[in-house]
């Protein structure tokens, strides 16, 4: 007979799931979008993915194995995601060196000076985005147009995200109905036949990996919805009371990544809230700060930036906002 | 929509494998080794002494105190010696060991299969008798039956609650119990009704049970007053707050007891035994147990006498496993580590699993993802998480404030968990030192 016999506290069994589940997972998600980059962008889209994911792995193990000399954590499949997600903010005709920096900065900067995977305050895809947003304001802004598969790569065709067709137009004077006339249907929008960055074109895409993650409970409904909800209510109430100044929910769902940010950026477990509640508040302050940005801000886009700042006051709601206790009184 | 309770809680793999297998009886064991302590609250005392012959149901130790329970003698035959023995837990504890002859039972039990409906006791007849039968809540929590029955004065209980749920994966002795002897339940119901004054009872089972929730709902139809509710199956739902909100939709406050919102909570395991010990005259002595595990031969429920050891079932059900790397007296969520098999099974053995090295084994700790997964599972609205720092950091005061005291220890936080780290571990540690500072201030 077996004598040794483990003696353990409960539970003695165990769900199964893992962090590199989880993070498989949120990549199997970003799938579609990222084959329908692919497809829009063609060669550039995949030099920039490919230059992000190995430089994202390469600071990873490099910082991790020399600078800090702790075991690599490349397994975890979290600098996967940052490289993907890096990719999915930039435009398809993205200089590679600049592209590498932006994943110095995020891994090493936005990820490991504050300790690795489970510490770091912001999303480190979004640090690397926005710095070189800031550094690079040209290169940055200069978007391929989405015209099927194309072999060519720094000399693509360019054009203006609808964002920013509306923004510098209405600061020219233009009307906002003129202006909302030469953008592409709202159709074309959510399926992503516009200029702008590889992730945030295809919001058919977005949604799909929004659902694959939610079916699979890599995450749950409240942040992505209530990023969602609070856009389509603040910019309905904007839109219903100066039908010519400002643009309606549609528009702003469907351009500047909202769908990619909320779905993807937001969702990231290590800068976001622990509670539900906690997560509400979260996405609500997301969605007011990103209409808020966009539509009296510098930036036409805005959500990159609101979610940093969100992603600021996520301890403070940590400590704040607790679960609703079993048993508590309800108010 | 199917009722559950209001917050967290988890799903793992029902694994029901002995659901099918009727109840077998045991074979009564050569020696009996019967612990003074097999509930919750002070040891009885051992009122028999090495020599005694007893017979099947006599008191061989007498409760001591509000909460405790009697103990009777489960054989008969000859008292071999009082003494320290290892439990399942691993501590040494006063047992009374007897030598079996035979199967003398004492003359006033009754044996026969007859369902007696009529109840004859007063309700303080009822109370005093449960509480002679040393009966215990057979769930496994064994908390004195009889202490719950006394409602405390200025407070009214409204309705019976009896948790039939069986929340626990692999365990199956509730659900044969509630299939075989469905009718003898039901008085029992009726017994635990007539003792707490109410006119309402809901027995509560979880919808995996779909025969249980159909057999019982039909029985009950002869019963006024009685009524199954099916729920959602949703682990830790034999919680006893967990099952008044999914029953009542009443949520227990914080350090409050179920009879506060009027409730009262027994195991459907327990309304048999009542039933038992009013109508036949029966102490507590024996009980049905699961013996169950994925490579066990014959995964089965038992009727066992208390004192058995545990090797007897094992070998019963086709003898243990070669890859068994863990006994678990219990479920796999909340029950105990045995250190061996050859303790005895007692009034709160409700099953034995025996897992295999692949399915228990833990894996290395890493670092919090924060992903808020065990915020979400926690059906007390807890943060696991961050009692686990806490207690870690062994800051006790933020400990309290953060209600670590209302973790009723399901382990749903350390199942869910993908960085596998340990915080029910944790969360214990920090829950005795809390405990104590608790104490020490009144
Ligand atoms: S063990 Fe305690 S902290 Fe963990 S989920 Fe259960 S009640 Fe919550
Ligand atoms: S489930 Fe584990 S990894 Fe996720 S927040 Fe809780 S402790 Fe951290």
């Amino acid at each position: 007979m077996n004598t040794k016999v483990l003696v353990a506290p409960s539970p003695h069994i165990h769900s199964g799931d893992s962090i590199q589940k989880n993070m498989y997972g949120v990549v199997f998600a970003m799938l579609p979008a990222l084959l329908l980059s692919f497809y829009y962008f063609g060669l550039g889209s995949i030099i920039v993915t490919l230059t992000a994911v190995a430089s994202c792995y390469f600071f990873e193990f490099l910082i991790q194995k020399y600078l800090l000399k702790v075991e690599p954590t490349i397994k975890d499949g979290s600098a996967l995601i940052t490289g993907i997600l890096l990719a999915f903010n930039m435009p398809a005709n993205l200089p590679i060196w600049i592209i590498i920096i932006g994943a110095l900065v995020a891994i090493g900067i936005g990820k490991l000076t504050f300790g690795g995977l489970g510490n770091n305050v912001f999303n480190p895809a979004l640090v690397g985005r926005v710095f070189l947003l800031i550094s690079f304001p040209v290169q940055m802004t200069s978007w391929p147009k989405a015209l099927g598969f194309q072999t060519s790569y720094l000399d693509a065709e360019t054009g203006a995200t609808p964002l920013a067709i509306i923004k510098e137009g209405l600061n020219k004077g233009d009307s906002l109905t003129d202006l909302m006339a030469q953008l592409p249907s709202n159709m074309d929008m959510f399926l992503g036949n516009m200029g702008g960055s590889l992730g945030e074109v295809a919001g058919a895409a977005l949604v799909l990996g929004l659902l694959y993650m939610l079916v699979k409970k890599i995450i749950t409904w409240h942040i992505p919805v209530s990023i969602i909800g609070t856009v389509v209510v603040f910019s309905g109430i904007l839109n219903m009371a100066s039908p010519e100044a400002y643009a309606g929910p549609a528009f702003h769902i469907l351009t500047g990544g909202l769908l990619l940010g909320a779905i993807f950026m937001a969702t990231d477990y290590v800068t976001s809230p622990m509670s539900n509640k906690g997560m509400l508040i979260y996405g609500i302050g997301i969605g007011i700060l990103s209409v808020v940005i966009r539509v009296f801000g510098a930036y036409p886009e805005g959500v990159s930036f609101a979610i940093l700042i969100m992603n600021a006051f996520v301890p403070l709601i940590n400590v704040y906002v607790k679960p609703k206790r079993f048993g508590e009184k309800r108010k | 929509m199917l009722k559950t309770f209001s917050i967290g809680g988890i799903h793992p793999e029902e694994n029901k494998l002995s659901a099918q297998s009727a109840i077998q009886e045991l074979p009564i064991p050569k020696i009996a080794t019967i612990p003074i302590a097999q509930h919750i609250g002070a040891p009885a005392k051992a009122i028999v002494k090495k020599g005694d012959e007893v017979k099947v149901g006599q008191v061989i130790a007498q409760s001591s105190g509000f909460v405790s329970a009697n103990i009777h003698s489960s054989v008969s035959g000859t008292v071999f010696k009082v003494d320290d023995v290892m439990d399942a837990t691993g501590f040494r504890r006063t047992s009374i060991i007897i030598k079996v002859d035979g199967d003398e039972w004492l003359e006033h039990i009754d044996r026969s299969e007859d369902l007696v409906t009529e109840i004859t006791q007063t309700k303080e007849e009822i109370i005093k008798r449960v509480g002679d039968a040393g009966i215990v809540g057979l769930g496994g929590a064994t908390f004195p039956a009889h202490v719950k029955l006394s409602v405390p004065p200025g407070k009214t209980a409204e309705v019976l609650v009896i948790n039939a749920v069986e929340c626990e994966p692999y365990l199956t002795s509730d659900h044969r119990v509630m299939l075989e002897k469905a009718d003898e339940i039901m008085v029992g119901i009726e017994i635990l009704m007539k003792a707490l004054e109410v006119k309402k009872a809901i027995i509560g089972i979880e919808n995996n049970k779909p025969d249980a929730i159909a057999h019982m709902t039909q029985v009950a139809t002869k019963y006024s007053g009685i009524e199954v509710c099916p729920l959602k199956t949703q682990y830790p739902q034999g919680g006893e707050k967990q099952l008044i909100s999914a029953t009542m939709k009443r949520e227990v406050p914080s350090g409050a007891l179920p009879i506060e919102v009027g409730a009262v909570v027994q195991n459907v395991g327990t309304a048999f035994a009542v039933y038992e010990a009013i109508q036949k005259n029966k102490p507590l002595f024996e009980r049905v147990a699961t013996i169950t595990g994925k490579s066990l031969k014959n995964p089965s429920n038992w009727k066992f006498r208390v004192g058995t050891p545990v090797s007897d079932i094992i070998e019963a059900a086709g003898g243990l496993p070669e890859d068994t790397a863990k006994i678990v007296g219990g479920g796999p969520m909340m029950g105990k580590a045995l250190v061996s098999v050859d303790v005895p099974l007692t009034k709160g053995s409700s099953g034995l699993l025996l897992l295999a090295e692949e399915e228990t084994a833990r894996k290395a700790t890493k670092a919090c993802i924060r992903c808020g997964k065990c915020v979400s599972v926690c059906p007390m609205g807890l943060e696991p998480y961050l009692l686990m720092v806490l207690a870690d950091k062994k800051e006790y005061e933020r400990l309290e404030n953060d209600a670590v005291m209302d973790c009723i220890e399901c382990g749903s936080c350390s199942f869910t968990c993908p960085a596998t780290r340990p915080l029910l571990d944790y969360i214990r540690l920090g829950k005795g030192k809390v405990g104590q500072i608790m104490r020490a201030r009144k």
